[in-house]
């Protein structure tokens, strides 16, 4: 028993603390904006007592309620078309060997996560002006099509990763059983691909919510999600309405990226 | 429908959506900015569809006003520099913070282990603009850092971290260091620890170890997370915006002043075009040493 205590090989000196401050480090900063929401002082540095009154504000100040509105719409939508696009991309290119223009259609897939977002955001400026004045169209189109185009790869990777894990012998079962090819999608490999799906369309969600540099630069006037109006805002004075509204957003994500994780989790059992 | 046997015709059917969405609004835009960096910036913005190779020549050098000749242009290059500078010291520390903490997730009872790995990665998913928010809520000038250090007596002054090379680089590490802490985690969680006690066992220091057994094994995780965080900081726009202030511009914030204020869109394309280039470079690097970790050694 000394034997055992006296020697750890999987200790390394210094490494808790480090690992410990990290999460500290990781954590302290949203703590303290979460609690500077409830200040009752207009300051978000010091403390006032307990007050609900900035998350009143937020709820009333009309430019954030059209900018709730814009950001949940744009998100729904461009989740429903990248996971969509993700499940017939994921059934397309798994459980089959390497076939003629994978390496690309992979590269294609992932490009969204390789490219600097700086840049794509720029490229959809220029393009999407072009189209702009061609066309005289300034909806909202452009932002739903560019949101789906970088939710595409998140969404595809947990179906991928679903659909990999499958059993196929139920479908081919079906299909000997002369199921109609989409008879056997509907019945046979959907119900058992859904947690891949609820997924892919979390995470779609989450991506799109929070994203700000495309959607700068793609909007029209007047096109503001909650993203960007924070942006413009922090160029001004800064109250802790925004910290309310920071922390209903971090709510949202955290609650969809835990229900993501059990899901994920689920398929290993 | 068999799966194996795919036909050709209904998978590319199926992959239609997904290629035209891409294509649209990912891949084909970036032709365009490479068709614009060679085009004549218009007056206000846009372009005039007129060959020129001015913002090539713009990116990296520049004319003197009165007697034409050419230097490199300072101020872009001092924002290259800065760029890379900044991800570099974003890269190693996130390393020197994120391996010990992948190791000590990696250690821990395999049960807890995707717990303390939930915990990273619920910043990660959360919106980058409101971590980096919350950094700078912390080193303002009337924020709690330096509330408190007054508070302690230890400064007089609020000492000036915002809108400073500082407050960028740490608002980049605390975004990114979980793109560092992932990879480093799954190569070390198939670790074989038999092998750290062999090394014991033949009378290795721990730093010995650490050093020639456990860090090569977990070189493609540390590879890895080092390309992931160092790519996105180069080509980081939010956090420089919020944290650097007008002045610490990164490659980013000089791509974005020339498709505002600098209304010349084609220096700004070619801007783009060089950054992606960099990033290519990296890329390969990174997929290169991936390949080469993968033939056996000994």
């Amino acid at each position: 028993m000394a034997k055992s205590r006296a020697f750890d090989v999987r200790r390394q000196s210094g490494f808790v603390f480090i690992a410990l401050s990290c999460f500290v480090l990781l954590y302290l900063p949203i703590i303290l904006l979460v609690v500077y929401s409830f200040n009752a002082g207009t300051s978000i540095a010091v403390w006032e007592g307990f007050s609900w009154q900035w998350y009143v504000s937020a709820w009333q100040n009309e430019k954030v309620q059209d900018a709730t509105i814009l950001s949940l719409i744009i998100a729904t939508c461009a989740s429903l078309v990248a996971t969509t696009a993700a499940v017939m991309a994921a059934l397309a290119t798994t459980r089959t060997t390497k076939f003629r223009g994978s390496g690309l259609v992979f590269a294609m897939i992932n490009q969204p996560l390789m490219i600097p977002e700086i840049v794509t955001a720029v490229a959809l400026l220029i393009f999407f002006a072009m189209i702009k004045v061609a066309t005289g169209y300034t909806g909202l189109w452009y932002l739903i099509i560019a949101h789906s185009a970088f939710c595409i790869p998140f969404a595809y990777m947990p179906i991928r990763a679903r659909l990999q894990g499958m059993d196929l012998n139920l479908e081919q079962a079906a299909a000997d059983l002369y199921g109609r090819p989409w008879r056997v999608f509907r019945r046979v490999t959907l119900p058992q691909l859904w947690p891949g799906v609820l997924a892919g369309a979390m995470l779609a969600f989450v991506i799109s919510l929070d994203d700000v540099v495309i959607t700068e630069f793609v909007k029209s006037a007047g096109q503001d999600t909650l993203p960007t109006y924070m942006l413009g805002q922090l160029r001004r004075v800064i109250t802790p309405e925004i910290n309310a509204i920071s922390t209903v957003l971090l709510a949202i994500s955290v609650a969809l990226v835990v229900a993501f994780y059990i899901l994920s989790q689920s398929k290993k059992q | 429908m068999s799966n194996e046997t795919q036909s050709p015709h209904r998978r590319w059917l199926l992959l239609t959506p997904a290629l035209t969405i891409l294509t649209i609004a990912a891949a084909g835009p970036l032709l365009i900015v490479l068709v614009f960096s060679f085009l004549t910036p218009g007056d206000y913005g846009g372009v005039i569809w007129k060959f020129s190779a001015d913002a090539w020549f713009n990116v990296f050098a520049e004319r003197d006003f009165f007697d034409e000749t050419v230097s490199f242009s300072d101020a872009h290059l001092s924002i290259f520099w800065r760029s890379v500078r900044l991800s570099l010291l974003t890269t190693i520390v996130a390393f020197l913070v994120g391996f010990p903490t992948a190791y000590f997730i990696a250690t821990r009872r395999e049960n807890r282990r995707n717990m303390w790995m939930l915990l990273i990665m619920v910043p990660f998913w959360t919106n980058l603009l409101i971590r980096t928010f919350a950094v700078m809520e912390i080193i303002r000038n009337e924020g709690v850092l330096n509330s408190v250090l007054i508070g302690l007596g230890l400064i007089d002054e609020p000492i000036q971290l915002l809108f400073t090379d500082f407050a960028v680089t740490l608002g980049m590490f605390y975004v990114y260091l979980p793109l560092m802490v992932l990879p480093i985690y799954a190569s070390m969680e198939r670790m074989d620890f038999s092998l750290v006690e062999a090394a014991y066992d033949l009378y290795a220091s721990r730093w010995r170890v650490l050093r020639k057994v456990i860090l090569p094994i977990v070189k493609p995780g540390v590879v890895a997370g080092s390309i992931l965080v160092f790519i996105p900081s180069l080509g980081a726009y939010v956090t420089p915006r919020v944290l650097g202030g007008g002045k610490n511009l990164m490659m980013g914030n000089l791509i974005e002043l020339q498709f505002g204020q600098g209304r010349n869109w084609p220096l700004g394309a070619a801007l783009s075009i060089t950054l992606l280039a960099v990033v290519m470079v990296a890329l390969v690097f990174y997929v290169r040493s991936a390949g080469s970790e993968e033939t056996p050694h000994g």
